[in-house]
């Protein structure tokens, strides 16, 4: 059985931040019981406690790479394009160095599909603003999609 | 370039959930003439959505201010709203409350020992590069640390921001099956916690030592985390609901975070280093065997030295943990009731990097009126600032990029949230 965990990564205070987390909300009930949803402030050892062991890992992030915002950047984890400093993590250290340390210590996931949400507004608050929210229900779908997929193909 | 005598060092800003961070020195003359430490304080806003909300909200509504350390705040807030409705909460709920609070305190050290701290003393610019070549060593900081979450996912519901935690106890009483499971992993972190402070002990650390007063809990009898009164190492003491009559909050023209002081003393320093030197009487065995062991003094005045007291401070929290989980047996009911009433609460509780006090108003329906947090960042602030001014003025030979690196240690030596933040700060170099 193919192991995917879907992973929203931010902080649902901080705004846009919380593009990760309502991805999340968004997919629950959208996706095969298999497929585990998690959200996560993006502490490196705690995604690397949930991506460990998978065959795909689906991590969703806030990003701040002066492109449009709800511009959706999507990475797997074979591009070395993607770069800690355009993350808006907004907590401890950032994905790339979750990427980085696992990496290290042989703990990163077969495979893993990066979705960088291009964050407008990260200021403390509340919900996230239109640009992003449409870019959020364009992910749920494309997400739910890819993952049932994957976890039902023989 | 750099023994230019007139030169300023800034490092700036990024946003981050815990605190915005910058740093500012000025060199006139070859004196350091002004370190400013701006941090952005996120609690204040905090103080703000509290108003207006029911007295039992509390408790989850502040787990979000960190991610690190969830629990204080929580227990913290749990404190002063029953201090409030005239509740004292102990017995098995205070054990529970007291084991999850171990798991935090393992997680944020472990966290901060290995993945932030350790690396500056080892030459790595991040644990990236520290666990290329030390990848069992890596690996024996992270599986301490997920038994710190193991903790706070069987008594707290989850690792980050726990949903167990209520005004009075709990929701859910873990089942004995749960608690126990923990045994096993928490004795194999005991060891690695143990070899821990044998690692940390032998770091090149600068020959550098503080004068700050040391502040922290006192629960005479035990290394006090959730109880107890507030006193110093220069014998100032006074109960938690004197808090604010003894710490008075200034504001400075440089940052919007306050700074704390005790009144008519001036700055202070919270944290592993004031907690050690105050209730090191009280360590368990096994942590006071490790510190024993590396020769660690009864009062440690080097900031760099605080990862060896941070490492004894995860021994003596494994231990504790291995007790309580020993001790554990399910009880009922999960929480005591706690009624509103109109009135004043206080709560501080021992967060891993310091004292964390809460305050809160309550009106006859149980709304809150008030509210008021006090987080161990801005308490240390000044004294992190007077660290930075001595430690700077000593090392005005070294360059910018050097000067810049041992600045963003000497900041990391207290507080894992501000260090968090210096790990994206970038210098320019200004001179005047």
């Amino acid at each position: 059985m193919t192991r995917i965990r879907v992973i929203g990564v931010g902080n649902p205070y901080r705004r846009d931040d919380g593009a990760g987390p309502a991805v999340i909300a968004g997919l629950r009930h959208r996706c095969p019981p298999t497929v585990k949803l998690a959200e996560c402030d993006g502490e490196p050892t705690r995604l690397i406690d949930l991506w460990d062991g998978a065959d795909l890992a689906v991590v969703v992030d806030a990003v701040r790479s002066g492109a449009p915002p709800g511009t959706i950047h999507r990475r797997s984890l074979r591009h070395p394009s993607f770069g800690r400093a355009g993350c808006a993590a907004s907590h401890a250290v950032d994905l790339g160095d979750a990427v980085a340390l696992a990496a290290a210590l042989d703990r990163l996931p077969t495979r893993m599909l990066l979705y960088l949400v291009e964050a407008d507004n990260t200021s403390t608050g509340v919900g996230l603003t239109p640009a992003v929210e449409v870019a959020v229900a364009e992910l749920v779908d494309e997400i739910a999609e890819e993952v049932t997929w994957r976890a039902t193909r023989r | 370039m750099s023994h230019r005598n007139d030169r300023a060092l800034t490092v700036g800003s990024l946003s981050r959930v815990e605190g915005e961070g910058a740093l500012h020195v000025r060199v006139v003359d070859g004196r350091v003439t002004d370190v400013r430490l701006q941090i952005y304080e996120p609690p204040r806003f905090f103080e703000g959505f509290l108003r207006g909300r029911g007295y039992t909200e509390p408790p989850d509504i502040t787990a979000r201010i960190c991610g690190i350390c969830p629990v204080a705040y929580q227990m913290s807030a749990c404190l002063a709203i029953e201090d409030a409705c005239g509740v004292r909460v102990d017995g098995p709920i205070a054990d529970l409350r007291r084991l999850l609070y171990c798991g935090e305190w393992i997680s944020s050290h472990a966290l901060h020992i290995y993945l932030l701290h350790a690396p500056d003393f080892l030459g790595y610019p991040s644990v990236v590069e520290l666990a290329r070549d030390h990848r069992s060593i890596v690996e024996r900081g992270l599986a301490i640390k997920k038994v710190g979450n193991a903790i706070l996912e069987a008594v707290g519901g989850r690792a980050i921001h726990p949903v167990n935690v209520r005004v009075g106890g709990f929701y859910r009483v873990p089942t004995r099956t749960e608690i126990t499971a923990l045994a096993a992993p928490l004795q194999e972190a005991l060891e690695a916690a143990t070899a821990t402070v044998d690692w940390v002990a032998g770091f090149p650390f600068p020959d550098f030592e503080h004068s700050h007063e040391l502040l922290a809990l006192v629960e005479p009898g035990r290394y006090a985390v959730l109880d107890g009164v507030i006193r110093t190492d220069r014998g100032i003491g006074f109960p938690v609901r004197a808090f604010e009559e003894h710490i008075r909050e200034e504001q400075m023209p440089h940052s919007t975070a306050l700074h704390a002081r005790l009144a008519g003393r001036g700055r202070y320093l919270t944290g592993p280093l004031a907690r050690y030197a105050l209730s090191g009487p009280w360590l368990l065995p096994e942590a006071r065997a490790a510190a024993d062991a590396v020769g660690l003094e009864p009062v440690c005045r080097n900031p760099f030295r605080s990862i060896v007291v941070r490492a004894v401070e995860l021994v003596q929290a494994i231990a504790e943990a291995i007790r309580l989980v020993d001790a554990y047996r399910p009880f009922a009911p999960a929480a005591v009731p706690v009624l509103a009433r109109p009135g004043v609460g206080y709560g501080a509780t021992e967060a891993p990097r310091g004292t964390l006090f809460h305050r809160y108003e309550i009106d006859k329906n149980g709304c809150i009126t008030a509210a008021r947090i006090v987080p161990p960042t801005s308490q240390n602030q000044a004294a992190i600032e007077d660290d930075l001014r001595r430690f700077v003025q000593d090392r005005l030979e070294l360059d910018d990029h050097r000067l810049t690196h041992e600045c963003e240690q000497a900041i990391r030596n207290h507080d894992p949230c501000i260090s968090c933040a210096t790990h994206f700060l970038e210098l320019s170099v200004e001179r005047s």
